[in-house]
């Protein structure tokens, strides 16, 4: 399938952050027919799209929208969540450096539908530029009558404020991010309540990705159901591919749902680099299950196709691994990741990350033992379903996959004390 | 005179960061950074501020400092590199850039060189810019598509 520009066009376009140059291309119109719509009609228009949430999770949208309650009597709430941690994402930051306007449009058609006043966005510390594009835009905004009072000249007020964070990928995690802007260390809360009904300061919130909720103008002006069309069974429209890795032309490719990830990956992605074998892909973030060469060369880029082969789309971040690349080292770099970045709240979490990065570490400085495969599986095992939020999950899916589907490498290293991808290509340059 | 206080014009902007939120807490972090700005880092005299600012026990303050990794508790460098150890960088040479600059620093991951030039350390995340892999950041700015020579240049036109 071809490259599909739905919210990628403006990228790398210099001028498109402009409010006046945004509002001549049709900008702002779609947030205004959305105030013009009855907001159930606007949801329905979501429902219909098959817009899911982007960020990782591919919860419906419209239907994460609904279970906001009307007539609480208390302010409901936005999050935007821009906080793009998962090792391997990083599209929401061309959206918010290259086209703000389109996420402040976006902005505005959800609190319209779900009564929404005031929007925060949460975006990580780390990125001070695309930050600064984004507080302009707002700034803009806010000056030439998009947000505050009478938004677009009609009777609706809504203020959107920008939240820093300030390092911890746990604060993506959408209880997490509450807690940090609360003003809190970012510790996932129990769910239930879940968020949609209490949220930030105590009050119904909409927690949804930068991409899903940039993807709202398009699903208005057009219908949901052209955007449904574009993508394919239960999976709406686009999606922006975060391409990275062992590839020559490595970038973010907008593909619609159910895009082979073959093609992506030698189509749109030029290929391997430095003509060499393709031998695995971590295809939606590292929290996702890795596949073989075999098994991505068989897959398309959806949510349902990706949990059929037991993995998942997740954020969108693709990494592609050549044939020279070491499992047992790809393994401990990603699990030092999550053990580092545990809260530390669930013991199954805090010590089952900190025991399978120790145990890769040992197996790489050659002290591993048989039982050490074995150990792996069981502790990952052990943190599945049984903590606060996903975090533990994401650290024990990797696992499990990367040491099943390549259990002999991880068998050499322990018995050989060495690596035996090390010694393949080192045999094959002086051979 | 305090050991520290926010400039009348920080002062103003925290103001107007209080408005933004119902509840004084969530003020936190946004002051936190402005106070990383003036200062260049979070001295415990600054801990003491803002916990008089928002009405905190100064330990709620401390504890939520030390959760988050972007916070300095000591003077950096005038410039400080975070160098990308995720998945992605490493893949395309991580490990060869953190020896680079180790090397060529002189002093260890976590440390100042000594004339208080640069600082540096690895971290464990990604930066959200895998697209350029191996990268990383220096002060407010990304670096990427990196080699050791690449990290000579930087260095070199760093210290001019
Ligand atoms: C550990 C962890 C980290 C997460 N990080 C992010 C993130 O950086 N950005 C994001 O949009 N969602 C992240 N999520 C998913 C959010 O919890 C949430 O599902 C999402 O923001 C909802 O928006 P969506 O429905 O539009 O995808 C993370 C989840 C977990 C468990
Ligand atoms: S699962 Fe891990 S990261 Fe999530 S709340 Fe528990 S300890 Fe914290
Ligand atoms: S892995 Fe380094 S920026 Fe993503």
């Amino acid at each position: 399938m071809p490259i599909k520009q739905l919210i990628s066009k403006n990228f790398g376009n210099e001028k498109a952050r402009d409010l006046e140059w945004y509002r001549a291309q049709g900008g702002y119109q779609a947030a205004l027919k959305a105030l013009k719509m009855e907001p159930e009609e606007v949801t329905a228009e979501v429902q219909a799209s098959n817009l899911r949430g982007l960020g990782g999770a591919g919860f419906p949208t419209g239907r994460k929208w609904q279970f906001v309650p009307k007539d609480t009597g208390k302010p409901s709430y936005l999050c935007v969540n821009a906080d793009e941690a998962e090792p391997g994402t990083f599209k929401d930051k061309y959206i918010m450096t290259w086209d703000p306007h389109r996420l402040i449009e976006g902005i505005i058609i959800c609190c319209w539908a779900v009564g929404i006043h005031t929007a925060y966005i949460y975006i990580r510390g780390e990125y001070v530029r695309p930050y600064e594009r984004l507080r302009d835009a707002v700034a803009q905004a806010y000056a030439g009558g998009a947000l505050g009072k009478k938004v677009l000249g009609t009777d609706f007020n809504l203020d959107v404020y920008i939240h820093r964070g300030a390092g911890a990928y746990i604060c993506g995690e959408e209880t997490g991010l509450l807690e940090s802007l609360e003003g809190k260390k970012g510790w996932p809360r129990l769910k239930p309540p879940f968020p949609a009904v209490v949220g930030l300061f105590g009050c119904p919130t909409v927690i949804n990705n930068v991409e899903t909720i940039a993807h709202l103008p398009n699903i208005i002006e057009k219908g949901g159901e052209w955007f449904a069309s574009v993508g394919c069974e239960r999976n709406g429209g686009t999606r922006l591919f975060c391409l990275s890795g062992h590839v020559n032309r490595p970038g973010v490719y907008e593909l619609p749902m159910g895009t082979p990830l073959e093609e992506l990956i030698f189509e749109h992605g030029g290929g391997m680099w430095k003509d060499r074998q393709l031998k695995a892909v971590v295809p939606g973030g590292s929290s996702a299950p890795i596949l073989t060469a075999e098994e991505a060369l068989q897959v398309k880029c959806d949510f349902d196709s990706l949990a059929a082969a037991d993995s998942m789309l997740g954020s969108g971040g693709v990494m592609v691994l050549d044939d020279r690349t070491c499992m047992v080292k790809a393994l401990s770099v990603v699990s030092h990741f999550y053990a580092h970045e545990s809260c530390g709240q669930c013991t199954p979490c805090r010590e089952g990350t900190g025991w399978i990065d120790r145990i890769l570490h040992r197996i790489l400085s050659g002290e591993g033992v048989a039982r050490d495969v074995e150990t792996l599986l069981n502790i990952s095992e052990n943190m599945m379903g049984t903590s606060i939020c996903a975090l533990s999950d994401a650290a024990a899916l990797p696992t499990r996959s990367y040491v099943s589907k390549f259990q002999s490498e991880f068998e050499h290293h322990i018995e050989h004390k060495s690596c035996d991808v090390e010694e393949k290509f080192a045999t094959a340059l002086s051979g | 005179m305090k050991e520290f206080e926010f400039t009348a014009e920080n002062l103003e902007h925290f103001e107007e960061i209080r408005k933004r939120y119902p509840v004084k807490r969530a003020a936190l972090l946004p002051t936190l950074h402005l106070a990383q700005e003036q200062l260049g880092y979070v001295s415990e005299a600054a801990e003491t501020y803002v916990a008089e600012l928002l009405d905190l026990p100064v330990v709620d303050v401390r504890e939520v400092l030390s959760f988050y990794t972007l916070f300095h508790r000591r003077l950096p460098g005038r410039r400080h590199i975070r160098v990308c150890m995720s998945l992605s960088c490493w893949l395309r040479g991580a490990k060869e850039i953190e020896s680079r600059l180790a090397s060529q620093l002189g002093v260890a991951s976590g440390e100042t060189s000594p004339d208080g030039a640069i600082s540096w350390e690895t971290v464990p995340d990604c930066m959200g810019a895998c697209e350029i892999a191996p990268m990383l950041q220096m002060n407010k700015d990304y670096h990427g598509d990196l080699t050791p020579e690449a990290v000579d240049q930087l260095l070199e036109k760093t210290r001019e």
